[in-house]
């Protein structure tokens, strides 16, 4: 196998990112790339421009894609295209000298063939440069319009191949966009690509909008929305628009979180007095009281087996994770250091909780370990919100502050790599990972 | 964190506080800690109290009389309530107001009054939602002690969405974790 490089200096970095961002056609893309932080330790590789065979110069190319997309993760050094001493297209075409010379690890080449009838050939190779061996090699069709989606697609193929994980590149982010002033202000729930491109309007209101929380087959969307002046529950079919009124009790209708098998719904009303969790069937429409606190309970997130969930609580006279089971039950306290751990979710894997903590230096995203029982801070920023699990669990997209101005960050889930995407226009919040397979 | 110093402590005359007519408030020289707007807000106040030698011009009215008058004008004409951080918790001087406004609506019917209530920016968002929820609701209790139905009072919590205050320090924090009083 590969070897991972293990240090990777500071310079070279910087001057890939400014790469990344010369090779991202303006005007398109929503989040762009801007700044990198911490210790990079990426996997050198180069991936070769496709040849477009009678495909318009306009095209998207897979390369730019795939590029950025491995960068992104940060568990990728692509190499400039610059140092590149020769461009094939094959594996046979291939010397192999060419990229050992400029110590790149694997190599990625294809190929974009116009097929006619609106439809594309695409096929890549991936190569153990050291090995002089392909590794993986896939052949699409794919309709004109889709070759942004199968170069997600080619990432994940390579990521999968060379980290063992799964990748996340062919997922989607909801989140929430705010314009302008009171009383014009508008806010923007918009669904786009993983990497900001495509973005689409999925609700538009002068009312704050929250929460965004995906169903587990991505086809439906709950959030909260201050349409009617007062915060109510909504659920969006994303495909047809359509949508219905979840919650519309008196006082809060919060905090809306799909359970992994999709048919209930977790929430925080404020009906019975104060804030507390509730569990809605979707299919029986039965609500089900779960906390029973004066203090604020809210937040409620499942854990991934659905027996369980967890939730903030000021019940300790601070903010705190406690989990509960799905039946009732005493809830038992998670976290314990700190002024303050709210925002609780789980890795798809159960293993990790990501929240944000505040240990005494400000608002950071952390990560609680279900096995050691600790908190531990990803992040050196101080006004972190709402962290949203990648699917595969290897990154964390976060709403964070830059220079006064709201904006998404990345980082994945050793702290190691930290990644800004910065919103052209406005300020960017509320980020929900979509699940695999849309 | 909130920075003790940064409150004004404020002797408040008895004549303004046995007008509010609530429990406990007939003591004289009650110390109320009141949390500065703006910077503005102590010298405001103290300027009011001042004014109140403006009593003893010769009016026909009796001191009873003025005292229930300018007392209420005085809680009457603040809307706005403060708060510690992540806390709901009122002081003894915003319940004097919550309460003053209750009794102001206890005498005109048809009035509905809505409680809002807003956080500072920190922390997360639904957190602040039901932090904004329980502020309302303290402001909530008190107008339903004083007599007031509750079917007049509705809260609603913006929690930290509504900022009046747009800076990312402690001077815009204060101003920002509130309750609005609006009817």
């Amino acid at each position: 196998m590969i070897e991972m490089l293990t240090k990777l200096k500071q310079l070279l970095f910087s001057s890939l990112c400014v790469g990344l961002l010369a090779h991202t056609t303006p005007g398109y893309a929503v989040l762009t790339i801007v700044i990198n932080e911490g210790q990079v330790a990426g996997m050198p590789i180069s991936i070769v421009p496709f040849a477009m065979e009678g495909v318009g110069p306009n095209e998207q190319q897979p390369a730019d894609v795939i590029d950025a997309d491995l960068g992104l993760s940060g568990r990728f050094e692509t190499i400039q295209r610059s140092n590149f001493l020769s461009a094939p297209h094959d594996f046979d075409s291939v010397q192999f000298k060419d990229w050992r010379l400029i110590k790149s690890e694997a190599l990625v080449v294809g190929k974009v063939i116009n097929i006619g009838n609106s439809q594309y050939e695409i096929r890549f190779r991936l190569i153990d440069v050291y090995r002089e061996k392909q590794l993986a090699g896939q052949k699409f069709i794919v309709p004109a319009n889709k070759l942004r989606k199968a170069a997600h697609v080619i990432s994940d193929i390579i990521y999968q191949k060379l980290t063992g994980t799964a990748g996340a590149f062919d997922t989607k982010i909801a989140y929430i966009t705010v314009q302008g002033v009171e009383p014009d202000r508008q806010y923007l729930l918009r669904v786009a690509d993983s990497d900001g491109w495509h973005p689409k309007t999925i609700l538009e209101s002068h009312q704050p909008i929250l929460s965004p929380s995906w169903s587990p087959d991505g086809r439906r969307m709950a959030y909260v929305s201050f349409e009617k002046k007062r915060s109510m529950v909504f659920i969006q079919n994303l495909k047809t628009g359509k949508r219905v009124r979840l919650a519309e009790f008196k006082g809060l209708n919060s905090a809306p979180s799909w359970s992994p098998d999709g048919k209930k719904i977790a929430l925080t009303l404020s009906k019975d007095g104060n804030p507390e969790i509730y569990i809605f069937d979707l299919a029986t429409s039965n609500l089900r009281r779960l906390t029973h606190h004066t203090a604020i309970d809210t937040e409620p997130s499942w854990s991934p087996d659905g027996r369980s969930l967890i939730f903030t609580s000021g019940r300790s006279g601070k903010a705190q994770i406690y989990q509960i089971s799905v039946t009732g039950g005493p809830p038992k306290r998670l976290t314990f250091s700190g002024s303050y751990n709210a925002g609780a979710s789980f890795s798809p894997d159960g293993r990790t909780i990501v929240l944000i903590t505040n240990q005494g230096n400000g608002y950071k995203v952390g990560v609680y370990s279900t096995k050691d029982r600790i908190v531990r801070e990803l992040t050196q920023s101080r006004q972190d919100e709402s962290p949203s699990f990648a699917p595969n669990g290897d990154m964390i997209m976060y709403a964070t502050q830059q220079g006064g101005h709201g904006v998404l960050a990345l980082v994945s889930i050793d702290g190691q790599v930290q990644q800004t995407l910065k919103f052209q226009g406005g300020a960017v919040r509320e980020p929900a990972w979509s699940p695999f397979n849309l | 964190m909130r920075n003790v110093s940064s409150y004004f402590i404020i002797l408040v005359a008895s004549f303004a506080i046995t007008a509010c007519g609530g429990r406990g408030y007939t003591a004289v020289d009650e110390d109320i800690l009141v949390e500065p707007v703006g910077g503005l807000a102590g010298s405001e106040l103290d300027a009011d109290d001042i004014s109140t030698s403006g009593l003893d011009s010769g009016s026909s009215l009796s001191t009873s009389g003025l005292d229930s008058i300018y007392g209420d004008t005085d809680l009457l004409n603040r809307r706005v309530i403060y708060f510690e951080y992540d806390s709901s918790s009122l002081t003894l001087e915003s319940e004097a107001i919550i309460q003053a406004h209750a009794q102001y609506l206890n005498t005109v019917s048809g009035v509905a009054v809505t409680l809002e209530g807003h956080t500072d920016e920190r922390g997360t968002r639904e957190y602040n939602l039901a932090l904004g929820e329980n502020r309302a609701k303290a402001a909530f209790t008190v107008m339903q002690a004083v007599g007031l139905g509750s079917e007049r009072i509705q809260i609603i919590s913006y929690g930290e969405e509504r900022p009046v205050s747009l800076g990312s320090d402690e001077s815009a924090w204060n101003l920002n974790r509130r309750v609005e009083i609006l009817y």
